[in-house]
C-alpha cells in the first residue's frame, strides 16, 4: 500500500481559490517516523496546505495520500489514522483534564477501558496526578499545549499533524515539548509540523520551505545551510522568503 | 452511539458548567412568564372606587351592596357632588366613579331604563376597561336578577366612558407568546452560540479532523437543547395552568408534538445563525436583532397582526413564531384538534426543511 515506506505521498497539489492558488503544485514525500517541518511565511499557504492532508479541504488538483489513503476519496480513513492540534489550544476549557481525556478518546472509537489505560498512563507522565480532576482552564498554558499534543496522541495515530504547536509558549515549555514530540517520533509516529520559530526547524529531521504557495527548498537543515551558505536555519528562510 | 453518547455528556458539562446559560435556560422561562403573567393580567382585586349616589334609594343600596361584597372592588369613599370627582381622581388613588343618576329607582321601575355612570381612571387603559367591564357584569347579574323575579324587563344601562378594549379577550396570549419567545430564544440563541463558541475557541476544528461526521457533531450539539427545551416547555405550560389558571383545552398531546417541531424549526435556525457567524458576539446579535425582536414585535405576540400596517403584516408572515403562536393559541385556549391548524403546522415544517437545507448547503463540511 504505501511506497517506499512514505507515509505522506504529495504530487502536483493545487488549492484554487477564485483565481488565486494558494497552493501551487507542491509534491514532496514524508517517510514513517519522521520529524518533518513544515515552514513558510504567514500566508505562504501552509495551513491550506496542511488542511487539504488532513481530509478538511478538498483539493483543486493534483494527487496526495496519507497514510495510504487518497484525500479526495478516503477522508474518512484519513482522519482515524491520523491526530491533529491546531495553533489554537484546543480542548475544552470548561472540561476537567480526565473529562476531556475520556471525550476525545471516546470520539476516536477507543473503548472505557483503552481510554482507562490512556489516562493513567498520560496523566503520569506528564505530572498531572493533581489536576485530574480540575478543570483545564485553570492550567498554565504550557501544561496545557502538553496535554493537548498527548490527547492527540490518544489513539496511536500514524501520523500528527501539528500546526504551530508551540505559539505563545515559554522556550524551558518549548524545549519539554519538542522532548514530547521526539519521544513519538521514537515510538514510531511521523510527526508533521509547522512553526514560526527557525530554531525549531533545526529539531526537524528534514525541512520544507513554502513561499507563495510553493515549495522553495525541501531538505534537512544542515543541506539547507550548505547549500545557502549560511549559519542559521533562521537565514535560509530570510533568503528565500525574500525572494 | 457510544460516541454520540460520549459528546451529549460533554455538552451537558459545558451547559450545567455555564452559570449564564442556566440562567438563560432556566431561570429567563420562569422570569419571563411570571412577569408577563403579572403584568399582562386581566384579575383585578380590590381595586378602590367611590361612589356617587344621587338617588339614594333601594336600587342603588343593592347594587353598591353587591359591589361592596365582590373581592375585586372596595369602596373607599361616598361622594356627595359631581364637582369632587375630578379632585378624587386627582388624588390618584381611587382608579373608578359609580355615579347614579337622580331617581335611579324610580326611572327603573317605571321608565324600564335607568343610568348609571362608570367613570375610570383611563391613565392605564387596560386597567380601566378592566374595571369598566367588571362592573358591567356586576350590574347585569343584578338586572338579571330583577327579571326573574318581575316580568317586566327593567333595563340599567351602563355608561362607561371607555370603549370596550377588543384586545381584552386574548389576554391569555402571554403564555403562547412567552412559549414561543422562550423557545426560541433557548433553541435558536444557545444553541448558534454553542456552536460558534467550538468556531472560535478552535475545537470545531479538532472535531472535524476527527472521524466524527459533521452532522454527528451538529446533531450532538443540538440535542442537548432539544431535551432542555422540551423541559422548557412543560415548566411553561405547568405554570400557566396552576398560577394562572389558563385552560389547556386542546390536547396536551398535539401541544407536546407542535411544541417539538417549533424547537426544531428554531433549532435549524441556530445552525443557520451559526453557520453565517463566525464569533459568538456576532451569533449573539443575530439571534437577538433578527430573531428576538421579530418575534416579539411581530408574532402578534403583543401587538396584534391585524393593526398592522400591510407591509408589515406581509413580513409576519415569514416569522416562524406567528404560525407558532396561532397553533399554541388554538389549542390551549380554542381546544381545537390538528385538522384547524394543519396550514401552519405544513408552514412551520416547510420553514425547518427549508432552513436545515440552507445551512447543510453553507455549512462548510470542509472548512475552506
Amino acid at each position: 500500500m504505501m511506497k517506499d515506506n512514505n507515509v505522506i505521498q504529495v504530487e502536483n497539489l493545487s488549492k484554487l481559490f477564485g483565481d488565486f492558488a494558494a497552493v501551487n503544485q507542491i509534491s514532496f514525500q514524508v517517510k514513517a517516523g519522521e520529524i518533518f517541518g513544515f515552514l513558510g511565511a504567514n500566508g505562504a499557504g501552509k495551513t491550506t496546505a496542511m488542511k487539504m492532508l488532513i481530509g478538511i479541504s478538498s483539493p483543486t488538483s493534483g494527487k496526495a495520500t496519507v497514510a495510504g489513503f487518497d484525500v479526495y476519496k478516503e477522508t474518512e480513513s484519513i482522519k482515524k489514522n491520523i491526530g491533529y492540534m491546531s495553533q489554537k489550544f484546543a480542548l475544552y476549557d470548561d472540561l476537567t483534564v480526565k473529562e476531556n481525556i475520556t471525550f476525545f478518546g471516546g470520539i476516536y472509537g477507543l473503548s472505557k477501558k483503552q481510554i482507562e489505560h490512556k489516562r493513567r498512563e498520560l496523566v503520569e507522565e506528564l505530572g498531572l496526578q493533581e489536576v485530574t480532576n480540575s478543570l483545564v482552564a485553570s492550567l498554565p498554558l504550557g501544561w496545557k499545549q502538553k496535554l493537548a499534543f498527548s490527547v492527540s496522541l490518544l489513539h496511536e495515530p500514524k501520523i500528527v499533524f501539528l500546526d504551530e504547536p508551540t505559539g505563545g509558549v515559554d522556550p524551558i515549555t518549548r524545549r519539554q515539548f519538542w522532548e514530547m514530540i521526539y519521544k513519538a517520533a521514537h515510538n514510531g509516529t511521523t510527526i508533521f509540523v509547522t512553526t514560526h520559530y527557525m530554531d525549531e526547524a533545526e529539531y526537524c529531521d528534514r525541512v520544507s520551505i513554502m513561499v507563495d504557495g510553493k515549495i522553495e527548498a525541501l531538505d534537512t537543515p544542515k543541506k539547507l545551510k550548505e547549500h545557502y551558505k549560511t549559519d542559521t536555519m533562521n537565514d535560509v528562510f530570510l533568503k528565500l522568503a525574500r525572494g | 452511539m457510544k460516541r454520540f453518547v460520549g459528546f451529549v455528556r460533554k455538552e451537558f458539562y459545558h451547559i450545567f458548567r455555564d452559570k449564564r446559560s442556566l440562567f438563560i435556560l432556566f431561570g429567563m422561562p420562569i422570569a419571563q412568564i411570571l412577569l408577563f403573567g403579572f403584568a399582562i393580567t386581566n384579575e383585578i382585586n380590590n381595586v378602590d372606587i367611590a361612589i356617587l349616589d344621587q338617588a339614594n334609594d333601594v336600587a342603588s343600596k343593592e347594587i353598591i351592596n353587591k359591589i361592596a361584597a365582590s373581592k375585586h372592588f372596595s369602596i373607599v369613599d361616598i361622594i356627595q357632588q359631581e364637582s369632587s370627582i375630578e379632585s378624587i381622581f386627582k388624588k390618584g388613588k381611587v382608579k373608578a366613579v359609580l355615579q347614579f343618576e337622580n331617581n335611579f329607582g324610580n326611572n327603573l321601575i317605571k321608565e324600564k331604563q335607568a343610568n348609571v355612570q362608570v367613570l375610570t381612571d383611563a391613565t392605564d387603559p387596560n386597567m380601566a376597561s378592566t374595571i369598566s367591564n367588571y362592573i358591567s357584569s356586576i350590574l347585569k347579574k343584578y338586572q338579571q336578577e330583577l327579571n326573574e323575579n318581575i316580568s317586566i324587563d327593567y333595563q340599567i344601562i351602563p355608561q362607561s366612558r371607555m370603549v370596550y378594549n377588543a384586545e381584552l379577550k386574548s389576554v391569555y396570549m402571554f403564555v403562547p407568546g412567552v412559549m414561543t419567545v422562550i423557545l426560541m430564544l433557548v433553541s435558536a440563541m444557545m444553541t448558534s452560540i454553542s456552536i460558534t463558541r467550538e468556531k472560535e475557541q478552535g475545537t470545531m476544528e479538532i472535531l472535524l479532523v476527527s472521524p466524527l461526521k459533521p452532522f454527528q457533531v451538529i446533531i450532538g450539539k443540538v440535542f442537548p437543547y432539544i431535551f432542555l427545551s422540551v423541559i422548557n416547555a412543560v415548566v411553561i405550560v405547568l405554570l400557566s395552568i396552576f398560577v394562572f389558571n389558563v385552560p389547556v383545552n386542546g390536547s396536551l398531546f398535539l401541544l407536546g408534538i407542535e411544541s417539538v417541531l417549533f424547537i426544531i424549526t428554531s433549532l435549524a435556525l441556530g445552525i443557520l445563525i451559526s453557520t453565517i457567524s463566525a464569533t459568538q458576539q456576532t451569533a449573539m446579535m443575530i439571534s437577538l436583532m433578527g430573531l428576538m425582536l421579530p418575534t416579539i414585535l411581530l408574532s402578534g405576540f403583543i401587538f396584534p397582526i391585524s393593526s398592522m400596517p400591510l407591509p408589515l403584516q406581509v413580513i409576519s408572515n415569514i416569522i416562524p413564531a406567528k404560525w407558532f403562536i396561532i397553533i399554541v393559541k388554538g389549542i390551549m385556549l380554542k381546544g381545537i384538534g390538528i385538522g384547524f391548524v394543519l396550514k401552519e403546522t405544513l408552514i412551520l415544517l416547510l420553514m425547518t426543511l427549508l432552513f436545515i437545507g440552507v445551512s447543510v448547503k453553507k455549512y462548510k463540511i470542509r472548512l475552506e
